[in-house]
């Protein structure tokens, strides 16, 4: 374990020098010509982008561990659930309806809709659901949202908030501000600080949650807990940069892999293995022609769903064996 | 003497009306009860699981207020559902029934429950019965003073239903410690030295297995009576 983890942070800390510094040609030349505007270049554009695919993929690992471990299932994520979608709808009534601008209160309207979509999932699904159950209910909730999304937009007293709002909420990282930064990972650093402390707990309810109770851990009352911190988490991200499908999802599965199917052991393994999946993401983005933008959502989609897929089936080969 | 287990007043809405129990070191105790009478519901109640009034004392410590480390010294808990869906190795599994890592204490349980072939499998490619067997040795793991077995016996071959009843009189000689197991087979009650026998949320009869056996209160829980050897449908249900 532990020589994973050194390898795990190695290579978080080479992915991040590698987002900060891609492309280093013309950050070359820029410090040839002007340092002063390259160090300003690399600390207004480059270093909030990192900060944020790090921070992001860490929250998106860590919340997805907390949420499978708590729902006792492995296809549990802040996309599956539909606590993505929430918080974007949340984020999108704040900005276009409520006529917020602030990044810090738009990163409470995002958490506020993530709690709702995941309480709406709690009373749907129930917690210890089966997976077509949680799925389902999880589908219901991320489309309903959607289409609300959609209604706010398309009613949205801007006429361009159909436009604006494609690139923040397809999941992107470009042109995003320091103190917008700051609005989605003070919080998320907070609530996934609290998250990490459960560990123990969640591997506990792993042997269902009588056991967990009768060594006097409260299951219900982490549940709460793991939603509600999840919810501010991914709300927050989800303001700035857009709901981002599947890295909750699959790195939570690597991370198992690395703690021999511990789910409460594996909530940090999680975060670190997130923070490398939309760093590296977020690097093929930048492999797109010049002019042109691919949201980072896109690419990890485009990695994640065969993922999936290969899940699923795993799933439905141990429950046939 | 003062008893290992005390439980006062405890009580559940609807499922179990306010019960006092004792049961002394060394004990062991066998639950029936016809199914939905609230067998599962004393058993939680007794591990503080579910509570919603009442106080369990075990050796004298109110359990409640004992933190997860020491509380699993006190009473461990095997649940009748037998799911686990994280891929976790048998060996780990029972480790997680340590307030500490004890290498030493896992291997001694895999001995004894003959899991060795199994020990670094993961538990949610097991067998029903081979999962009864890592559960039942995750419960003996911090040598508790208290076992709470809900159906230990239930998904055994005949061969791990008797070798699990000598395991726990070997650990109640051993260690001392008191075993409350409900049961089904009522065949099986006659390994144990008590038998409680549950209806409608309390406690309808106490003793011996032989004299619970043939009280009239047994033939009216379970709505049976004795025939020859077994047992036949009550007439009179």
């Amino acid at each position: 374990m532990t020589r994973s983890w050194l390898l795990l942070l190695a290579l978080l800390v080479v992915m991040a020098a590698l987002s900060l510094a891609t492309p280093l040609d013309s950050l070359i030349e820029l410090r040839k010509a002007d340092p002063a505007l390259a160090s300003m270049l690399v600390q207004e554009l480059r270093l909030p982008r990192t900060l944020l695919a790090l921070g992001y993929g860490a929250v998106l690992g860590l919340t997805g561990a907390a949420l499978q471990a708590t729902f006792a299932n492995p296809l549990a994520s802040p996309d599956i659930t539909g606590s993505s979608s929430g918080a974007a709808l949340g984020a999108v009534a704040g900005a276009y309806w409520l006529g917020i601008t602030g990044p810090l209160m738009l990163a409470i309207c995002g958490a506020i809709g993530a709690g709702l979509a995941l309480a709406g999932l709690f009373a749907v699904a129930g917690r210890r659901s089966e997976t077509a159950t949680l799925l389902l209910a999880g589908v219901a909730i991320a489309l309903a949202a959607g289409a609300g999304t959609s209604l706010l937009l398309a009613l949205a007293p801007s006429p361009f908030a159909f436009y604006d709002s494609f690139e923040w909420l397809m999941g992107s990282f470009v042109d995003r501000s320091l103190p917008q930064a700051a609005a989605a990972l003070i919080p998320a650093t907070i609530a996934c600080a609290l998250l990490a402390q459960q560990g123990r707990a969640l591997d506990m309810m792993a042997l269902g949650d009588d056991v967990a109770a009768s060594v006097g851990y409260q299951p219900r009352r982490l549940a709460v807990e793991v939603v509600a911190l999840s919810a501010i988490a991914v709300g927050a991200c989800v303001s700035v940069c857009g709901a981002i499908a599947f890295v909750g999802l699959i790195a939570p599965y690597a991370a198992r892999a690395l703690t021999r199917g511990h789910p409460g052991r594996a909530l940090l393994p999680a975060a670190a293995i997130g923070a490398i999946l939309l760093l590296l993401a977020d690097l093929i983005v930048r492999l797109a022609p010049a002019g042109r933008s691919i949201p980072v959502g896109v690419i990890t989609t485009a990695i994640g769903t065969p993922l999936f897929i290969w899940i699923v089936a795993r799933m439905r080969r141990t429950v046939a064996s | 003497m003062t008893p290992l287990l005390e439980a006062r007043g405890l009580a559940l809405r609807n499922r179990l009306e306010p019960t006092d129990l004792d049961c002394a070191s060394g004990e062991l105790t066998s639950v029936i009860g016809a199914n939905g009478a609230g067998k599962t519901s004393l058993l939680r109640a007794l591990a503080s699981i579910e509570l919603d009034q009442g106080q369990i004392f075990i050796d004298g410590t109110p359990v409640e207020d004992a933190p997860p480390a020491r509380r699993m010294r006190l009473l461990s808990f095997l649940p009748a559902t037998r799911s686990l869906i994280w891929p976790i190795s048998v060996r780990d599994v029972i480790s997680l029934g340590l307030p500490s890592p004890d290498d030493g204490r896992v291997d001694e349980l895999i001995e004894e429950l003959e899991l060795g072939p199994l020990a670094n499998r993961p538990v949610n490619h097991l067998s029903t019965g081979e999962r009864s067997r890592v559960l039942m040795a995750r419960a003996l793991a911090a040598r508790p003073r208290l076992l709470l077995l809900d159906e230990p016996l239930s998904n055994l071959d005949p061969y791990w239903v008797l070798r699990t009843l000598e395991i726990l009189r070997s650990e109640t000689v051993l260690t001392q410690c008191a075993v409350l197991a409900s049961v089904h087979d009522l065949s099986q009650v006659t390994a144990f030295d008590r038998v409680l026998l549950v209806d409608d949320g309390k406690i309808v009869a106490d003793g011996k297995s032989t004299e619970v056996l043939n009280s009239s209160q047994l033939a009216r829980a379970f709505r049976i009576e004795k025939a020859g050897q077994g047992w036949k449908i009550s007439e009179k249900a």
